[in-house]
């Protein structure tokens, strides 16, 4: 039992137990699931600046930040008790196409070669590390929701608008990791 | 009672504001101490340890899903919905009510030109981080101090679009 609690989860664990989350956070208290709200919440709490879009009482969505502390200490939680160091098993055609561009460390869940401190003042580092964050947050707003809310809470309530918004990301992540991305690898 | 009335529709109003362009809301009209957030924090510790033990938050696992090189990203995204569509109409089959007793509502969204080219956007920077909004939490929980620097910059492009949003095509 630990054994199997320190290996990595199969996706036939972890995928229905996420989305057990749904049904959980309503019958908490009624909150439909979702993380890239938190982002807009910390701009109406700390920045609002007169935007009308962040002029909101966002002590009445607080949860949600709690929800999201939640996570990182989750995060901690399983990386520092749960987790024994094992190499992450990579498809070798992946493996041979990032070692074209010097990524050689699996050992981690995050590519120690791409997101480091260091690398962070390099074209390729400030692309993948700050454009892409920046991506993430204006395009979850401008599309209303990210992988949680649309994809999972608004495919949950059978949302046609939440299944355009999943397309579409796919479609997003398909042209970056297919087209774009290698030449910012090769940077 | 005038006045009555006046609170109401400011209440509503403010629920339009927080509900604008957002899946995630919260629907109760309950107020409590903020003690009962905790529960919250509670099933965020939950997630964040499922996005962690399933290697969700693993750049290397993004990068399967859109090269189509592994099926474990598909199976989890697929199996948590199937589990919550079960879910949400088991809810509204035998009208589950919360745990403080209040009816739960959801409210259907519209479609706007924003699920294409947010969800577009936001495509692009998924598979350049390798993180959505919740595991950038979760990666930055695990030890990977550095995407702090992405999760500020992930909030500052949400304030660009909230500076900007009247300007785009919805």
């Amino acid at each position: 039992m630990l054994e199997s609690i320190l290996k990595p989860w199969p996706w036939y664990v972890a995928g229905p137990l996420i989305g057990l989350i749904v049904p959980a956070l309503l019958i908490l208290g009624n909150k439909s699931f979702g993380i890239s709200s938190s982002f807009r919440h910390v701009c109406a709490a700390c920045m609002p600046s007169n935007i009308p879009f962040f002029k909101y009482d966002w002590k009445k969505e607080r949860w949600n930040l709690f929800f999201v502390a939640g996570i990182t200490a989750g995060g901690f939680i399983a990386m520092n008790l749960l987790t024994v160091a094992t190499k992450v098993d990579i498809n070798p055609s992946l493996a041979t196409s990032l070692n074209v561009n010097g990524i050689t460390d699996f050992s981690g869940l995050v590519p120690a070669d791409l997101f480091n401190w260091n690398s962070l003042f390099t074209l390729r580092g400030f692309v993948m590390m700050i454009v892409g964050g920046f991506f993430v947050g204006f395009g979850t707003r401008y599309a209303g929701g990210c992988t949680s809310g649309h994809a999972i809470m608004g495919l949950s309530t059978l949302q046609l608008p939440s299944l355009i918004a999943t397309c579409c990301f796919m479609a997003g992540g398909f042209i970056m990791a297919n087209v774009i991305l290698p030449y910012i690898l090769s940077l | 009672m005038k006045s009555e009335v006046a609170i109401e529709k400011e209440q509503n109003t403010d629920f339009e504001t927080r509900s604008l362009d957002t899946i995630c809301v919260n629907e109760s009209h309950l107020e409590h101490s903020w003690v009962h957030n905790i529960k919250y924090s509670l099933m965020g510790i939950v997630f964040g340890i499922i996005l962690v033990k399933a290697e969700v938050i693993s750049w290397f696992r993004i990068q399967e899903m859109f090269r189509l090189q592994s099926f474990h990203m598909y199976g989890i995204i697929g199996s948590a919905v199937a589990v919550g569509i079960l879910s949400v109409w088991l809810i509204r089959k035998f009208k589950i009510k919360t745990i403080y007793g209040e009816e739960i509502t959801l409210h259907p969204k519209e479609f706007n030109k924003g699920q294409i080219w947010g969800g577009l956007i936001f495509g692009l920077g998924w598979a350049t981080t390798g993180a959505c909004p919740g595991p950038l939490f979760a990666t930055i929980g695990s030890g990977a101090t550095v995407i702090v620097v992405s999760l500020l910059s992930a909030i500052a492009g949400t304030w660009v679009y909230g500076k900007f949003r009247d300007k785009l095509p919805h």
